[in-house]
């Protein structure tokens, strides 16, 4: 399988040219948001206030990294369940939001925004947060210090690698790659 | 009477916390390792060697194989001629946690109330199960458990109508629904009968045997591999990327239950499957 090198956050039109099952290696600059960070996002829209950072072609890597010991950049950084970020995550499409980091399922409300606002829903592989970790080479705290693990954090990634599951187009990696294995 | 100091259980209790988080057993990483021969995906085997990689790289660098370091869950036999001092036990455990997760640069992963959420910010309280035993030792289990996992599990009052059949269905309904949520490569933890909160414990202290450790009753054994093959035949895969494991083991804990009942309970566990154990 060829790797695809791109750069983040992704220049206009990038993310759609993603397509599902493509393994693809980010450079760049992400950010971090859990189910808290989340919340209060979506709390602040509807208030009608700013975000606290500009989604504009931006990446959420869905991660609540363990702290970093003194010597480290971050501690360990995997992808949590992306499942619990759907119902907030229509919005931050709508609001310049082009590509999510995380693993598992997505909802159909989620699958369609992709689609509408071309933009890519990617996973990593969960519990490889030691070895993802080294492809983190630098991290902010950026809003939300509060929260802890569940602050939003600017990271600088190289070649941090991912497959694409849902694309702009509306395929689906993990319905296509199950169905071909499955023996019931 | 065995006298055994609240500190003593503080520093065990600490010690292990990070050893689990650290250091994955070696049923675990031996069942990566035959599931690399036996995965029929590419992309499956490749995935369990990073899973490999990943395990060694935290070893080796004393960091935690997975950001989420869970919920420290200990089951603790209490031998009955045995008295604790300085203390409760239930304090000493607590305080252990407190001590392994800020000394490993664990992440604190409690909040204090379901619905108005705030972190404790010590991955406290744990949560605790005691069993009063014979003898004169302390005997304690830990798992820290990964919330993705937990999530997808569930449990269901089953009547006896449904029969065996019935019990199986449910199992292969939790594991086809989590699909790649509950992190796969699974270890599925099973309890069946009990009542409405035994058959969920039953299924959580399932997942404190050895991986590939089969149940000592033969009738259980043959069940724990039946399910273990079906399951494997759902196209699922490692991470949800499709192959042939689903899971790297199954277990099954069975209890009587009431003549009306027939409950059955599905503990997933993510492949990071972090049990540890120490004695006084």
């Amino acid at each position: 399988m060829s790797e695809i090198r791109i750069k983040v956050p992704f220049e206009p039109g990038a993310a759609e040219k993603l397509k599902s099952g493509d393994t693809v290696l980010l450079s760049g600059t992400i950010y971090t948001a859990r189910d808290a960070a989340h919340k209060r996002m979506a709390e602040a829209l509807e208030r009608g206030e700013d975000l606290p950072v500009d989604l504009t072609g931006q990446v959420i890597y869905y991660v609540g990294p363990t702290p970093a010991k003194p010597d480290e950049v971050i501690g360990s950084a995997g992808p949590t369940t992306s499942s619990r970020m759907d119902a907030y995550t229509p919005a931050l499409l709508a609001h310049g939001l082009k590509g999510m980091i995380g693993k598992g399922y997505r909802s159909r409300e989620v699958t369609d925004a992709i689609q509408e606002n071309k933009a890519v829903y990617m996973v990593a592989i969960g519990g490889t947060g030691a070895l993802l970790a080294r492809k983190i080479t630098a991290s902010k705290l950026v809003a939300y210090e509060d929260l802890g693990t569940e602050a939003i954090r600017r990271l600088e990634v190289e070649d941090f690698p991912c497959i694409v599951i849902n694309d702009s187009a509306g395929n689906d990696f993990y319905e296509s790659s199950q169905q071909s294995f499955a023996n019931d | 009477m065995k006298v055994i100091q609240y500190t003593e259980i503080v520093d065990e209790v600490s010690r292990i916390c990070q050893e689990a988080n650290f250091d994955l057993g070696e049923d675990v990483v031996n069942a990566f390792k035959e599931s690399v021969k036996t995965e029929t995906s590419e992309a499956g085997k490749s995935i369990l060697n990073q899973l490999i990689e990943n395990a060694d790289i935290a070893t080796s660098n004393r960091v935690p194989m997975c950001q989420d370091t869970g919920v420290s869950v200990f089951i603790v036999r209490l031998g009955q001629d045995c008295h604790i001092t300085g203390g409760k036990l239930e304090d000493a455990i607590n305080e252990g946690v407190r001590k392994g997760y800020d000394e490993g640069y664990l992440r604190y992963s409690i909040v204090d109330d379901p619905i108005t959420r705030s972190n404790t910010g010590d991955n406290t309280p744990a949560v605790i199960h005691i069993e009063l035993v014979e003898g004169d030792a302390l005997d304690v289990q830990m798992s820290a458990k990964g919330g993705g996992a937990e999530n997808m599990s569930a449990m269901k009052m089953l009547t006896p109508s449904a029969g065996l059949e019935g019990v199986k269905d449910f199992i292969m309904k939790t594991v086809r629904e989590a699909g790649p949520n509950a992190c796969p490569p699974l270890v599925v933890g099973i309890g069946i009968g009990g009542n409405f909160e035994v058959a969920p414990y039953l299924a959580k202290k399932s997942l404190f045997r050895p991986v590939g450790e089969r149940h000592p009753d033969e009738g259980i054994a043959a069940l724990e591999m039946e399910l273990h093959e079906s399951v494997n035949q759902l196209g699922i895969g490692p991470q949800g990327l499709g192959g042939n494991t689903t899971a790297l083991d199954i277990k099954v804990e069975t209890a009587p239950c009431h003549i009306a009942a027939l409950p059955v309970a599905v503990n997933l566990n993510c492949h990071a499957s972090r049990h540890k154990h120490f004695v006084i």
